[in-house]
């Protein structure tokens, strides 16, 4: 589904993140983007994203080359994603705002794109109903992310696309929200690729998970993880082992 | 605030006032019930018609403010190559006390209503552009990036982003330029009008001696002057309900 093709980027005046990198992700695969600060696993999401380009190779998804956001592709990012004038009810709805303000010209929503307001299922399905009338400001952080996926997920995204959406929530929240994401996942069939600095979340989420270094990245270093997902995953001893195995790899990297 | 707050504060101005007419004890200071019995007499001859006049002028120079500053400040604050190119202009002209242009509009522009409409307009411009400017231009980029992610492009960016991120500064603006606005109106209807409650206070004080009627106008204008505070208020809890939840 998704297909980076050898690509090179670099911010001004900083030194290349990537050069020649490349990776395939099929369709219905949940990824982990797991690295230190700065070693470019935000941009990665954001080339995937279509806010950046890169400066060689190019990222295809679905056959198309990514020149602009995809209308197909979902973001949800740590914070400040959700407008603070608006309630959780109208941020939920703002996507098809956004797409009924444009129409249905293939460049900003789909052509198929029907305009029917199913904000309402997910309000329900996420289980802010009750808060569908409050502000942002009004709710509390689990909410807020609750929010940002239900607008997400309201567009009928076949991508999914993460950064770091669960670090600033406490333990319990944070695994909550990420057993209700698999779900969803599964549920509506969707490639996830979620970008994390924490291990133990890149474990939980992805059945793969790509480590990147804080150096220039030429390769993809993949650890597969087939049992993501699975009950009581997280009090398994091959959750533990490949948590430690990850561990070493990051330590092993940053001395 | 609330209001019994706000009519107590008016009735101990009204009683300092009072105990301050009856030490000073002259023509010029009169007592606040005389003033009183006095708008409301004037009010029924010519003060109306001073009154509206002014507050044309001032409502008219803060609505143009608006309608240019308020684009202006978001196509700026919203464009870094723009903000670049205009920062250095609005950072050498924003200081220059606007009023002692006052003259000079008045060559320009002649005696008329245009020339006093013009002169607010400048002085609010300036106030209106740099905090919408500097609004659009703090929004969260995470905020950007995930209103595009869900395909807006630069018109529905403006629509739904940067649009009612401005308003309470908008609003800010014009709360914050309500006083220098009226106090700018006042000068400039000393000079080239028969109207105005600027006019009206100048004439009864300077000219008829009418001291009485000369603070039925000054209390005309801080009414004027208030009840444009009050409107603003007013929309901003209208239009900007989420800043006032807890």
């Amino acid at each position: 589904m998704i297909n980076i093709h050898s690509i090179s980027f670099a911010y001004s005046n900083h030194s290349p993140l990537f050069e020649d990198f490349s990776l395939d992700i099929s369709r219905g695969e949940t990824w982990a983007i797991l690295g230190p600060s700065g070693c470019g696993k935000t941009t990665l999401l954001y080339l995937l994203a279509g806010l950046r380009f890169p400066s060689h190779g190019r990222v295809v998804i679905d056959g198309e080359q990514i020149v602009r956001p995809r209308p197909r592709s979902g973001l949800i990012l740590q914070d400040y994603g959700l407008l603070p004038w608006s309630t959780v009810r109208e941020n939920v709805e703002l996507g098809s705002h956004v797409r009924k303000f444009y129409g249905e010209d293939g460049k900003h929503a789909p052509i198929s794109f029907q305009p029917e307001n199913n904000a309402a299922h997910w309000l329900e399905r996420l289980g802010i109903n009750e808060v569908a009338d409050k502000y942002p400001s009004q709710i509390s952080g689990g909410q807020r992310q609750r929010t940002a996926i239900a607008r997400t997920l309201a567009l009928e995204p076949d991508l999914l696309l993460m950064d770091e959406p669960f670090s600033s929530l406490d333990a319990i929240t944070r695994e909550d929200l990420q057993d209700l994401t698999l779900s969803l996942c599964m549920e509506k069939q969707l490639t996830l690729v979620v970008v994390t600095h924490a291990i133990e979340e890149a474990v939980t989420l992805g059945k793969k998970i790509l480590l990147l270094d804080s150096a220039l990245n030429r390769r993809a270093r993949v650890f597969e993880n087939p049992n993501a997902g699975d009950d009581d995953y997280r009090g398994s001893q091959h959750y533990q082992e490949l948590c430690n195995l990850l561990r070493r790899e990051m330590q092993h990297e940053a001395a | 605030m609330k209001r019994r707050d706000v009519l107590l504060a008016s009735v101990a101005l009204l009683v300092i006032w009072q105990i301050m007419a009856m030490i000073v004890n002259l023509p010029i200071l009169p007592q606040p019930l005389e003033v009183l019995r006095v708008f409301f007499r004037e009010l029924r001859k010519d003060m109306l018609i001073h009154f509206a006049v002014s507050l044309w002028r001032v409502t008219a120079g803060m609505a143009l403010s608006v309608l240019v500053a308020a684009p202006a400040g978001l196509a700026i604050g919203g464009s870094g190559k723009l903000n670049r190119f205009f920062s250095p202009f609005i950072y050498l002209l924003y200081p220059i006390p606007k009023v002692v242009l006052v003259p000079v509009v008045i060559l320009f522009l002649g005696i008329g209503d245009v020339a006093k409409i013009a002169i607010l307009f400048l002085i609010l411009f300036f106030q209106i552009l740099v905090l919408v400017r500097d609004q659009a231009s703090g929004l969260a980029p995470q905020l950007i990036q995930s209103l595009r992610s869900l395909g807006a492009g630069r018109r529905a960016l403006f629509r739904f982003v940067y649009l009612p991120a401005s308003l309470p500064a908008i609003l800010t603006a014009l709360r914050q330029s309500i006083g220098t606005a009226v106090a700018v109106l006042y000068i400039t209807e000393l000079s080239a009008t028969k109207y105005g409650l600027g006019y009206y206070i100048y004439y009864k004080g300077s000219t008829l001696l009418d001291y009485p009627a000369m603070y039925a106008g000054v209390i005309a204008m801080s009414i004027l002057g208030l009840g444009m505070y009050f409107s603003v208020d007013w929309l901003e809890r209208k239009w900007c309900k989420w800043k006032f939840v807890s």
